[in-house]
């Protein structure tokens, strides 16, 4: 089965780190991933995508088609890519606007802000949403995130990253949204 | 060692394909989407006695390549369109004096500054004559990442053995793009070697068989005295302005690679046995191509993709086989029918042509080929 991820904020929130773990923590549970990107020629800020498409099968286009899980960390992610949403659920964090003209399943949940309260670290939001993302979608157990994690976070952060992915997958289980 | 899984990026996966092939020297100005390799080559060549210099521009990074290719160093630079034009007048250069080079474009929206961070493929025609007379080059397009890898290392194969510039044509999306790669292990591979001639007493820097000949290539520095000139030039490398002699040596230029197409004539084919409609596509469109193919073969279609991972020389025949039953031809690419215009030109009005090109900075989505799939049935 294919799942289609695609995360969107703005430059800076470390998303495409979070893309990369994501498809990092799938091919350590044996699965086939693809992650790719978008940005704008901006050094920070501007807008930034990046999606990660998970499958047990080859996976012959890249991109997200129709995502499974939409990320929106700001409200200008959330106003452009929202209204494409089909099948989808969109995660949004509790500091974006909901527009009850986008129909699809939306959960909004405290991202930006358990970062810095429950890990003490805006700079980890990342890794709360990563683990907000592979909670609701089940595509890698925890332990296999963890590492994933610290495979590709900086050396000495270890720590503070998986604490940041522990809250998300709090967050994710808290939620009540997770995929059966 | 053996087979290691990983996730791994384009511009990775052609750095990586370059070590395993002996890179030994680059030279390059970082420009987006391509800086990922300068930062790999600038982290790893040291570790194992190679050079990395950041230049003031292109064109000193592609003179520089062609300096240390001559002191038989095997050399690489990584760029994108704007700096590949700036190139373009040293390319002709390794073109005449036969210097190995292997140089990644990574391709984005242009012309000019375009949009540095949106993929393209506009640089089909620019790679194959950008620099000015006739010459030969050898072009490579990746299709995923793990072809970034093998078709780097072929890149090196091919411009030490054909003394020729080779060119590795990717994109935004496939340079910066991350997969699952499973990596041979290192040691199944065997790293290509400049042919050497074995004493200086004699040595005709470009003596060889005039029919598609490669001359034996001596390092600077090792005792051979050459001279290494633009201007055309006889077999010991002094300028001549002969007529008779100035035929020959572009004629011969140009046959050491039409003479020997069969050998990095590569594609990858799938359904076109019977087909009626073909698709040809190469580098990132071609995924979202053959996700339509893949679609519309599922509801019965006769439909074949081809996917050429040789751009030049041009892969005639396998195009033109296209023809024995396909009655159009798609064909999906990030410009305005650069590689269409070859298709044409092959099949020769005995097949339709649909040019499908797409300039707005974003690849194909797998529906608007699959769109044009259905409107050609």
């Amino acid at each position: 089965m294919r799942v289609e991820f695609r995360l969107s904020g703005s430059g800076g929130q470390g998303l495409l780190l979070a893309g990369i773990t994501l498809a990092e923590a799938a091919i350590y549970a044996g699965k086939n991933a693809v992650q790719t990107q978008s940005y704008g020629p901006e050094a920070r800020g501007g807008s930034s995508k990046a999606e990660v498409v998970i499958s047990d099968e080859e996976i012959d286009y890249p991109k997200a088609t129709d995502p499974d899980f939409l990320l929106a960390l700001t409200n200008d992610a959330y106003k452009t890519y929202g209204p494409m949403m089909a099948k989808g659920l969109i995660i949004t964090d509790t500091s974006v606007t909901l527009d009850p003209a986008i129909k699809a399943r939306t959960v909004a949940l405290p991202i930006l802000s358990s970062a810095a309260e429950k890990v003490g670290k805006k700079v980890v939001a990342n890794m709360v949403a990563l683990g907000v993302l592979g909670g609701l979608s089940g595509v890698a157990p925890k332990e296999i995130l963890k590492k994933a994690v610290v495979a590709r976070v900086p050396k000495g952060t270890d720590e503070l990253n998986v604490k940041a992915l522990e809250v998300g997958l709090e967050l994710a289980a808290q939620s009540g949204a997770a995929s059966k | 060692m053996a087979e290691t899984i990983k996730l791994m990026q384009g511009n990775e996966a052609c750095t990586m394909g370059a070590l395993a092939a002996g890179l030994q020297f680059y030279a390059g100005y970082p420009i987006t989407p391509s800086t990922e390799i300068a930062e790999m080559c600038s982290e790893e060549l040291p570790k194992g006695g190679g050079k990395f210099i950041q230049m003031e521009d292109e064109i000193g990074s592609i003179a520089a390549c062609i300096g240390a290719s001559l002191t038989g160093k095997k050399s690489m630079t990584a760029t994108s369109g704007p700096g590949f034009s700036l190139m373009q007048e040293c390319i002709g250069y390794a073109s005449l004096c036969e210097i190995p080079v292997v140089i990644v474009n990574c391709q984005r929206m242009g012309p000019s500054t375009g949009m540095p961070t949106s993929p393209a493929q506009g640089d089909v025609m620019q790679a194959r004559w950008g620099t000015h007379g006739d010459h030969s080059v050898i072009v490579l397009a990746p299709g995923n990442v793990k072809e970034c890898f093998e078709l780097t290392f072929k890149a090196f194969e091919l411009s030490e053995k054909y003394r020729v510039p080779t060119f590795v044509l990717t994109d935004e999306v496939i340079g910066h793009m991350r997969e699952k790669v499973v990596m041979p292990d290192p040691k199944s591979y065997k790293m290509p070697q400049r042919a050497q001639p074995s004493t200086p007493a004699g040595y005709k820097p470009f003596e060889a068989d005039p029919d598609g000949g490669v001359p034996l290539m001596a390092p600077f520095g090792k005792g051979y005295r050459w001279h290494c000139t633009g201007l055309f030039h006889d077999e010991t490398g002094g300028p001549t302005g002969k007529p008779a002699k100035a035929d020959a040596l572009l004629r011969r230029l140009d046959r050491k690679i039409t003479k020997n197409i069969d050998e990095f004539t590569d594609y990858f084919a799938e359904g076109l046995e019977g087909c009626d409609v073909a698709v040809v596509s190469f580098g990132s469109s071609a995924m979202a191509a053959l996700s339509a193919v893949r679609r519309a073969r599922k509801e019965g279609k006769r439909v074949g993709m081809l996917r050429l991972k040789t751009l030049w020389p041009f892969p005639d025949a396998a195009v033109r086989k296209l023809t024995a039953s396909a009655k159009k031809i798609i064909v999906p690419e990030m410009n305005l029918g650069q590689v269409a215009l070859e298709v044409e030109r092959v099949v020769h009005g005995s097949a339709e042509v649909v040019k499908l090109g797409k300039v707005n900075g974003e690849l194909f989505h797998p529906d608007e080929v699959y769109a044009a799939l259905k409107e050609a049935f």
